[in-house]
């Protein structure tokens, strides 16, 4: 209670200072400039999930009058009638094993590869880098095509197996571009030192690389999960009904005559939600790893 | 691509992640090239018999390269072709100069609180997942109750056909697209900022009143690396996007959003046409391949 009214006593002192003309109006006004314009950004990222979440809680009604409702009473029957229709958990199920299971494979083909690069010397390595990225530039419909009719022919169609082989194309290359750039910062020493400890290359790699390059690996992970539970494409292409995964669900009730507004929004809400909660407690590792993977 | 003067303990390490991609990555390509030097409806050709049980042979009639020539005079693939380009040239400089602009907010001083908000918000239109931008995108937009919609008339008096009308479909497409990676921008622009060093920005600003002058002299440089980064990424995402338009417009109404990828999708799996659309895709392939390369080139050069 003291301080505060210390720090107002002290508060008028500095004000005659600030009353001098120049600096008075230059300070303030691009202050709330400012403000207003990091409102507007935040209104923007905001409004258009803002505006998903509550259309998932409005009845039919509400969502369809012209005049938007902006207050509205709550309803929860969009996501009763939602998960009632069972395929909406059984795909969040199979997304979640999809991605768990091609981020981890990702990152046992991927990191040693991003050592090989980092650290040992041999010929055509710049090549080999080349053509790990370029897999992540491809597009999806270019292997969509020759991928389904082999996977027809092998019986493979509709099965979590088929996703987590073909998002290898694009996880892979996260790993090895993002994890190649970590590795190459541990000091050289510390191998040399590991050497003579007699420690094998896979050995140095397994006790010093890994440990040491860990943040890199964690924003694979995290990037690799992200793009593996929202690609569509493949899991559009390559699944039918038992593998199906939450994105394709979601675009499956956009047929028919009469949109069930609500459900949709409801069914979106549950597939975004787990993703952006995620990302907003990783959202430093995440912005990190955007400069990591992306400046290099 | 692999020679012998592989160092064998790199052999060991690079091996199983190559043979992987091969497997997943270059088999299909292969294929894909080998349906299109073929004529090939999926409907209509029949299994011969197969190749240890794995590669399917059809009974497919040879065409070389017919289908390649085909494309050149293909009006709906040049427009395609165009209209990926088009996307292309006016979304990516929105989004940059718009994500300068927020990075260059949040790097103002002053506001913190609110920057750290604004800071953590940027993270979810990235995160959410593209199909679901599409669906909200389709709501937001509709002509009779879209949120959209119901702003712009209150502006201007008259209602618009947003999704109805070809050029306003395209123009609603591009704005899900600015949303979702506009933020994309501002967070990688921002953490480039953040490595100006802070005496070098305020001798500069002591320097010059007019912050166009730092921008230009001080930050552009640092900000290179991310915007070469954001070049690469973002001409390969729209080269390859097709959620957020198959979810909102189908490529309609008519072609006005059919983008690459949405039309080899429908001229391969709704009309069935497949070596047509390997052909295509395979065009495709290379023009990503190259511009990748001119890119990640350019990246080399600027460090």
């Amino acid at each position: 209670m003291a301080t505060p009214q210390k720090s107002a006593s002290v508060q008028p002192r500095p004000q005659p200072e600030i009353a001098h003309p120049a600096t008075a109006q230059r300070r303030p006004r691009p202050q709330i400039g400012h403000l207003l314009a990091l409102i507007c950004v935040i209104l923007f990222c905001l409004f258009p999930f803002y505006w998903m979440v509550t259309s998932s809680f409005k009845n039919q009604q509400d969502l369809l009058s012209p005049t938007p409702k902006f207050l509205f009473a709550p309803t929860m029957e969009n996501y009763q009638r939602a998960v009632s229709k069972f395929d909406v958990v059984a795909s969040l199920q199979n997304s979640l094993i999809v991605a768990l299971c091609t981020t981890g494979l990702s990152l046992l083909l991927g990191t040693p590869a991003a050592y090989a690069l980092a650290r040992f010397d041999f010929k055509a390595k710049r090549d080999l880098w080349f053509w790990f990225i370029t897999n992540r530039m491809i597009s999806p419909i270019v292997l969509a095509l020759p991928f389904f009719i082999l996977a027809r022919n092998l019986k493979l169609l509709d099965s979590p197996l088929v996703l987590i082989l073909i998002y290898l194309t694009f996880n892979v290359p996260i790993f090895v571009w993002i994890c190649s750039d970590q590795f190459r910062n541990i000091p050289k020493e510390l191998d040399e030192a590991a050497t003579l400890e007699g420690y094998g290359s896979f050995g140095i790699f397994w006790r010093i690389g890994l440990p040491l390059a860990a943040p890199g690996i964690a924003v694979s992970a995290i990037f690799s999960f992200i793009f593996s539970w929202n690609e569509l494409l493949y899991a559009l292409v390559l699944t039918r009904s038992r593998a199906q995964t939450a994105p394709v669900v979601a675009t499956s009730f956009m047929s028919g005559y009469e949109l069930p507004w609500g459900q949709i929004m409801a069914t979106g809400t549950m597939i975004v939600l787990p993703v952006i909660i995620f990302s907003l407690i990783v959202s430093r590792q995440l912005v990190r790893g955007l400069t990591m993977g992306a400046i290099k | 691509m692999k020679k012998k003067t592989y160092s064998t303990r790199a052999f060991f390490f690079v091996a199983p992640a190559v043979i992987a991609l091969l497997t997943v990555g270059i088999l299909p390509l292969i294929f894909a090239f080998c349906t299109s030097l073929q004529q090939f409806v999926l409907t209509k050709v029949h299994l011969k018999g197969t190749v240890l049980g794995l590669w399917p042979i059809y009974d497919a009639p040879f065409v070389g390269l017919q289908n390649y020539l085909g494309l050149l005079s293909d009006q709906s693939f040049l427009a395609a072709l165009g209209r990926t380009f088009l996307f292309l040239i006016i979304n990516l400089p929105i989004q940059l100069v718009l994500g300068t602009v927020m990075a260059l907010l949040l790097h103002k001083s002053g506001n913190d609180w609110l920057k750290n908000v604004a800071r953590v918000c940027l993270v979810i239109p990235m995160a959410t997942t593209f199909a679901v931008v599409g669906l909200i995108g389709r709501l937001m937009f509709n002509n009779d109750f879209g949120v959209i919609d119901y702003f712009w008339s209150l502006v201007f008096g008259h209602k618009v056909q947003w999704l109805a009308d070809p050029a306003l479909a395209f123009v609603s497409v591009s704005i899900m697209d600015c949303w979702q990676w506009t933020p994309f921008c501002a967070l990688v622009l921002y953490s480039s900022l953040t490595m100006v060093p802070l005496e070098i920005e305020e001798a500069a600003k002591l320097e010059t009143d007019k912050w166009w002058h730092v921008l230009q002299r001080v930050q552009i440089p640092f900000m290179l690396p991310g915007i070469t980064a954001i070049l690469i990424l973002r001409t390969a995402d729209i080269l390859k996007m097709f959620d957020v338009i198959f979810v909102m417009t189908r490529g309609g109404p008519g072609s006005a959003t059919e983008l690459m990828s949405i039309y080899v999708q429908r001229v391969g799996f709704r009309a069935f046409e497949q070596s047509t659309a390997s052909a295509q895709a395979i065009v495709m392939l290379i023009i990503s391949i190259v511009l990748s390369r001119i890119y990640i080139r350019l990246v080399y050069r600027e460090i």
